[in-house]
């Protein structure tokens, strides 16, 4: 089991989940501290009108319009909560609430009443993805991976997930320290002339990134739940930001790893023959750290 | 066809489901206006997703009793234990450790669903689990039902309706002012609970009309949408349960005309449209009213540093200035004032030096208090103290 079979259909799903977990969980702990872990559930349920208008427009499902249809539409939620809060004078929960439910429902709708039945675009997907399918059919065992022609048929997902995380981590990297300062204390950070609009707006920018490319891999389950979930279990460790974000990537990879290989093999194990779905299996793992973590975490209480 | 499904002449069992679906809003949208009030909107977000795990579950417990696992009160109590088991989470979770409100509710949320996605699974990996339909509960699905369903969803909508007419003075006490209910006698965490046990009783409910994911909706647009329309408190109330009556009324007539069509999406989209009409159009607090409110605010200050500058014989050169004054026939092209305008410009003047000695003078510390330059001086003072007041304008005096 350790060989070909595991090299084509384990390992690029698992890898793939990793680099989702960790991808949504490094701008996670961000939004956690800034308390707007909500914008991710937001982006999530947004993506799905994006990515069925863009469909609609071009008439195939191709990655490219996909992507801009689904960042479009994340764009647009933004800046509609925001207008309805202002214009509308209601607290930034109820608004959100508003616009996500009505444009998630827009997105169910039209994708209902097109044609799509033969493209699989469907709303099970949007909210599952289909992890377990994503698999390398080219390799032939361990040896593929230092194959060029066989890596060029990997799953298009796990470079692009790459790509994602790649892109999120240089911007931390880069903007690492008014981040953290207008996190933590805005006024300063204003004070010391850091424009912290911007950068906020950047922020949500990532989150979104990390969110519309995970989705069509992963589904919107899996990254609500690395927005949310690694980040809060990290916190319940630590007090330091920059030790949260590490334990933040640990829990990813660690519930991304254990939840695959739960969902995959864990039904074999108690004698059933089927396995369960990875994308939920990894939400709840993440779930279960979390938790632990509050139940036993060093740092679990405000005080302490 | 539509207008037969408005109508209710599309059969008993629509009839049935249209009408619980209409008694299901009003109650959401009463239930909801506490709870938008107490700021805790997304709350049922975590726990109308929490269900999810809830119905999977009782599904496979039906099934391995025996059952056939697709009866609707057994999959609804299962979503209510484990949406209380969600509640309970994020209400431990925001008490007991550091984490926020939101942070405990997106946990929540997520996991929950993602555990309930994980028994999809395996229930449809089971032989009865084949045509379970479980999936009518994520978005909805009120087509096609069985008369004892529709019976079911009637009554317990209706209950839910009567729950929050008996429950809605505590609760609007609460919502409205949590001091005075608590000065009255009532328990704020008990009042809270009542609160949160009508909400999860709502979404449980709401399960197979709007669909799990979608229930928040009905929750948060009706008092949302009431809250452009008046100022006061029990008003708000009533038209929330009004928009949500509409909302699930209109929703589950259309969802009988098209049943391949999910009946959640359909019944939001409809409220949302009447928040979109409130918000833009509504008179006080929407977007149309809040920009002409603006321009009439504008071309009063226009006007009245233009009628300053006449009265002191500047030139004014700001072209919206010199038009509105035009127009008004105070002042003619050239820009000399009319006598109209020759006797309004010397009222603005007398006006603003009036005001200059009144918010000169801490007699008046009250009065100066409302000077925004463009309220007249009458409009403040009786005319006793305009006496008072013109007594201290200056007056040209020899030296001595």
């Amino acid at each position: 089991m350790m060989g070909t079979e595991f090299v084509a259909l384990s390992l690029p799903p698992i890898l793939i989940g990793v680099l989702v977990a960790v991808a949504c969980a490094l701008p996670g702990n961000f939004l956690l501290l800034r308390r707007q872990a909500l914008i991710g559930d937001a982006i999530s349920h947004v993506v799905l009108p994006g990515i069925v208008v863009a469909f609609l427009l071009t008439g195939m499902v191709a990655t490219g319009p996909m992507l801009l249809g689904a960042a479009a539409a994340a764009v647009l939620a933004v800046v509609a909560i925001e207008a309805v809060r202002r214009l509308g004078r209601i607290e930034a929960g109820a608004a959100m609430g508003v616009i996500f439910t009505a444009m998630f429902a827009g997105g169910v709708l039209l994708l209902e009443q097109s044609d799509t039945s033969n493209v699989h675009l469907d709303v099970e997907h949007a909210l599952y993805g289909n992890l377990e399918s994503l698999i390398w059919l080219d390799a032939t065992g361990w040896a593929s991976l230092l194959d060029p022609a066989a890596l060029a048929g990997l799953p298009v997902e796990l470079s692009r997930m790459a790509l994602a995380l790649i892109v999120i981590t240089m911007f931390l990297v880069i903007f690492w320290r008014p981040i953290a300062l207008s996190t933590f204390d805005e006024g300063f950070a204003r004070g010391l002339g850091i424009r912290t609009g911007p950068l906020g707006l950047a922020l949500v920018i990532m989150s979104a990134i990390a969110a519309v490319a995970a989705f069509d891999a992963v589904g919107s389950i899996i990254v609500i739940a690395m927005f949310i979930c690694p980040p809060a279990a990290a916190r319940m460790m630590t007090n330091r930001l920059g030790r949260q974000v590490a334990w933040s990537v640990l829990f990813a990879v660690l519930a991304a790893v254990s939840g695959y290989v739960l969902a995959g093999y864990g039904p074999l194990w108690i004698g059933a023959n089927a396995s369960v779905s990875a994308a939920g299996m990894i939400a709840t793992m993440s779930g279960i750290i979390l938790g632990i973590t509050a139940l036993f975490g060093p740092h679990r209480s405000s005080s302490s | 066809m539509l207008a037969d499904a408005l109508l209710l002449q599309l059969g008993y069992n629509a009839t049935l489901v249209t009408i619980g679906a209409a008694l299901l809003g009003i109650a959401s949208g009463v239930a909801g206006t506490f709870l938008f009030l107490r700021k805790r909107a997304l709350v049922s977000d975590a726990i109308s997703h929490a269900t999810l795990p809830g119905v999977g579950l009782a599904f496979v417990a039906m099934v391995a009793m025996g059952g056939e696992g697709r009866s609707l009160i057994g999959l609804l109590l299962g979503a209510g234990v484990s949406a209380a088991f969600g509640l309970l989470c994020v209400q431990w979770l925001t008490d007991r450790t550091r984490l926020g409100e939101d942070a405990a509710i997106g946990a929540v949320l997520s996991v929950f669903f993602g555990f309930g996605v994980v028994i999809l699974t395996v229930v449809q990996t089971m032989n009865a689990g084949r045509q379970a339909g479980l999936e009518g509960f994520l978005l909805g699905s009120t087509a096609g039902m069985l008369r004892s369903d529709a019976i079911l969803l009637a009554v317990s909508a209706a209950l839910v309706l009567l729950l929050v007419v008996i429950l809605r003075r505590p609760l609007g006490l609460a919502a409205f002012d949590p001091d005075y209910a608590e000065a009255a006698g009532w328990s704020l965490p008990r009042v809270d609970l009542a609160m949160m046990g009508i909400v999860l009783v709502v979404t449980v409910v709401g399960l197979k009309v709007v669909g799990l994911i979608l229930i928040v909706a009905l929750l948060i647009v009706p008092p949302v949408t009431a809250r452009f329309w008046t100022e006061r408190a029990d008003h708000v109330v009533i038209i929330a349960g009004i928009v949500g009556g509409v909302s699930g009324y209109a929703g589950a007539a259309a969802s009988a005309v098209a049943p391949a069509l999910p009946t959640g999406p359909i019944v939001v989209l409809v409220g949302f449209g009447i928040f979109l009409f409130s918000l833009l159009l509504s008179p006080g607090r929407g977007v149309l009213a809040s920009v002409l409110t603006h321009l009439r605010y504008q071309r009063r200050v226009h006007v009245r540093q233009g009628l300053l500058a006449l009265a002191q014989g500047q030139p004014i050169y700001e072209v919206l200035t010199r038009r509105l004054l035009e127009r008004r026939g105070l002042m003619l092209p050239d820009g000399v004032p009319t006598p109209a305008g020759q006797a309004a410009a010397s009222k603005a003047l007398l006006d603003e030096t009036r005001w200059a000695i009144v918010r000169g003078d801490q007699a008046f510390a009250l009065a100066a208090m409302r000077y925004d330059g463009l309220t007249p001086i009458e409009d403040v003072l009786t005319p006793d103290q305009l006496v008072e007041v013109d007594g201290k304008i200056a007056t040209p005096q020899v030296v001595a």
